[in-house]
């Protein structure tokens, strides 16, 4: 039964209880056993809080015997980045600032997926406020790939995609502000989707750069992450840069193929650097969306290779802002010795962060400092209007771009620590549509020779989630990739 | 664009940022934003003259609401979180002289 369980959907498990075939405390248990196996070794989960899941499931099955209204998502459980406030429980956002913070309140994502009536299954591992791309700057453990536990998870959203992808859990939340959920689902071949800037509320989201910032599904297939994002996505009053417009019924529609797509292939996705195998595998996945009728049109992006620089100077920038608050009085950690106020926070911040964040907020600070403000932040920002300027114009000739999600497949664990730049580059090809506020998936489309998943983007206009999930469910109807599964050994 | 990065100006930028570094962060530090700097470089070669700066994807207006007493967070759950305090307040060192 677990197995069948653990290898299902979340549509499968959905409409599994429904007809009374497994419980909400028989699927509950069968991820939180593939946990308990296995996660030793992958280390995707930060806090799992067994019992207390466990009691979440009972509840649902209570009100499912009780002939009781249910939720959308009634006994799915899902994995929650530790980015996000849950109530009463550790949210430490990979910090050690933030060790023994517990949050008053919920995050509005969390609230949704209560009244949605999920099994919330644990909190998943990540870099240090989400900077970083293979969870090797948190300050707790590194995520290993399911596929190559030599091989990162990717990252920032590493832990939740790597849950997926180990079966630990068929759906999970991740942040995005510069891939950091789309390039992971790309290392560890599952479903990840950087929603429209606005399309989901921030509220109780740890803020790393706030006009940046973006929560999003991840799943095991492209269904899960539709029903997941109909959930989360729409206007929340609490978060003022939350866009008040109405949210489709992604999960109905995911089924409907689009007939006439047109897209969009740009010459600057396919420059130096790129992996032949990925090239491969985005070249063959233009070939099955033209033979299912889609029109290839070439268009231009001539600003795109700017992307990782405005983003190095925006991001850092809004980030020494926002983690100003961390300062060893209101919660999170406080130096045990120290010299007067100031002397306070430097010794706090000093010990609480990590190099990465360090570095961060170091650049942010030279960035805005005086003397550099225009030459620098200013300049990055009318950079950014024309990445969005170059979107804006190839979405004219093209309904959604499509291009890799990395340059490579899953690099190694300590490949790219040392060389900070090297690991900034591997975002070059998800960083632009946060720039531009754009919407994004990653779709499992391949293997390696090496045995390592390989993903394909899929770019669209703002609010175009909906096409983006009919389109990526085109693809993966005729494909297998979304069925392959990694082989765990359980150990450390 | 700017001249290389110092060690003063990473121990001047370690000061804003309220962070206490090691000497031997400091030099790292000195290092690794230097080529970061260096490579940022590159948005010269693009001409912005007459492009108005983007801080936001969408164009945000001031979102106004209804003031409208709520209920705040009850002040226990407040400063539960809090390295200090003596359950009316947060404790911070002294900061005024002679006092």
């Amino acid at each position: 039964m677990s197995s069948a369980i653990i290898g299902a959907t979340a549509s499968q498990l959905l409409s599994g209880m429904e007809r009374g075939d497994w419980t909400a405390v028989d699927v509950a248990t069968a991820f939180l056993d593939q946990i308990q196996a296995y996660d030793e070794r992958i280390k995707a989960f930060l806090h799992v809080d067994r019992a207390a899941a466990l009691r979440q499931a009972e509840t649902v099955d209570q009100k499912r015997r009780q002939r009781q209204p249910l939720g959308r998502l009634a006994g799915l459980p899902i994995a929650l980045k530790d980015v996000v406030c849950t109530r009463g429980q550790p949210t430490t956002c990979g910090s050690r600032i933030l060790e023994n913070f517990i949050p008053p309140y919920d995050a509005e994502v969390v609230r949704r997926l209560r009244e949605a009536d999920v099994v919330l299954i644990g909190k998943t591992n990540m870099d240090e406020f989400a900077m970083g791309s293979s969870t090797e700057n948190s300050a707790y453990q590194t995520t290993r790939n399911p596929w190559d536990t030599e091989r990162a998870a990717g990252g920032s959203s590493g832990g939740s995609a790597a849950a997926v992808a180990a079966a630990m859990s068929p759906l999970a939340i991740g942040s995005d502000t510069g891939g950091s959920i789309r390039q992971p689902a790309g290392f560890c071949g599952v479903v990840g989707l950087k929603p429209t800037y606005g399309r989901v509320s921030r509220y109780g989201l740890v803020a790393y750069a706030s006009s940046l910032d973006q929560l999003g599904p991840l799943a095991n297939d492209v269904a899960g992450a539709a029903m997941l994002l109909e959930v989360i996505a729409g206007h929340d009053p609490s978060d003022t840069t939350s866009v008040d417009c109405p949210v489709p019924a992604y999960s109905l529609s995911v089924e409907q193929p689009l007939a006439g797509l047109r897209i969009g292939l740009a010459a600057e996705h396919f420059a130096a650097g790129l992996d032949p195998e990925v090239e491969a595998v985005v070249q063959a996945a233009s070939d099955v969306y033209q033979s299912l009728g889609a029109v290839l049109v070439d268009v231009t992006l001539p600003h795109s290779k700017y992307s990782v620089a405005a983003y190095y100077l925006i991001a850092p920038s809004e980030a020494a802002s926002n983690l100003a608050r961390y300062d060893g009085v209101h919660y999170g950690h406080r130096a045990a010795q120290f010299d007067g106020l100031i002397d306070m926070y430097a010794a706090s911040r000093g010990e609480g962060f990590g190099s990465e964040v360090k570095r961060r907020i170091m650049l942010g600070n030279y960035a805005l400092s005086a003397g550099y403000y225009d030459a620098y932040y200013l300049k990055a920002l009318k950079v950014r209007r024309l990445i969005r300027t170059d979107f804006d114009r190839a979405f004219e000739k093209c309904d959604l771009l499509l291009s890799p999600v990395t340059p490579t497949p899953a690099f190694k664990v300590g490949e790219l620590i040392d060389d900070p730049l090297a690991m900034y580059l591997s975002d070059i090809y998800t960083i632009s549509a946060n720039l531009a506020g754009l919407p994004g998936i990653s779709i499992p489309a391949g293997m390696s020779d090496a045995g390592l998943p390989i993903g394909f983007q899929l770019l669209g206009p703002p609010f175009a989630e909906e096409k983006l999930l009919r389109a990526a469910r085109m693809f993966e109807r005729q494909t297998p990739w979304h069925t392959e599964r990694p082989s765990l050994r359980a150990g450390t | 664009m700017t001249g290389r990065l110092t060690r003063d100006d990473v121990v001047k930028v370690a000061l804003l940022g309220r962070l206490k570094l090691s000497a031997e962060e400091i030099d790292r530090m000195t290092d690794q934003l230097g080529r970061v700097l260096e490579y940022v470089d590159i948005l010269d070669e693009v001409d912005t003259t007459n492009v108005e700066p983007m801080a936001h994807a969408i164009e945000l207006s001031d979102v106004f609401r209804e003031d409208v007493p709520r209920p705040s967070l009850p002040r226990e759950e407040a400063l539960a979180n809090a390295p200090n305090t003596d359950g009316r307040g947060f404790l911070v060192p002294q900061i005024l002289e002679g006092v």
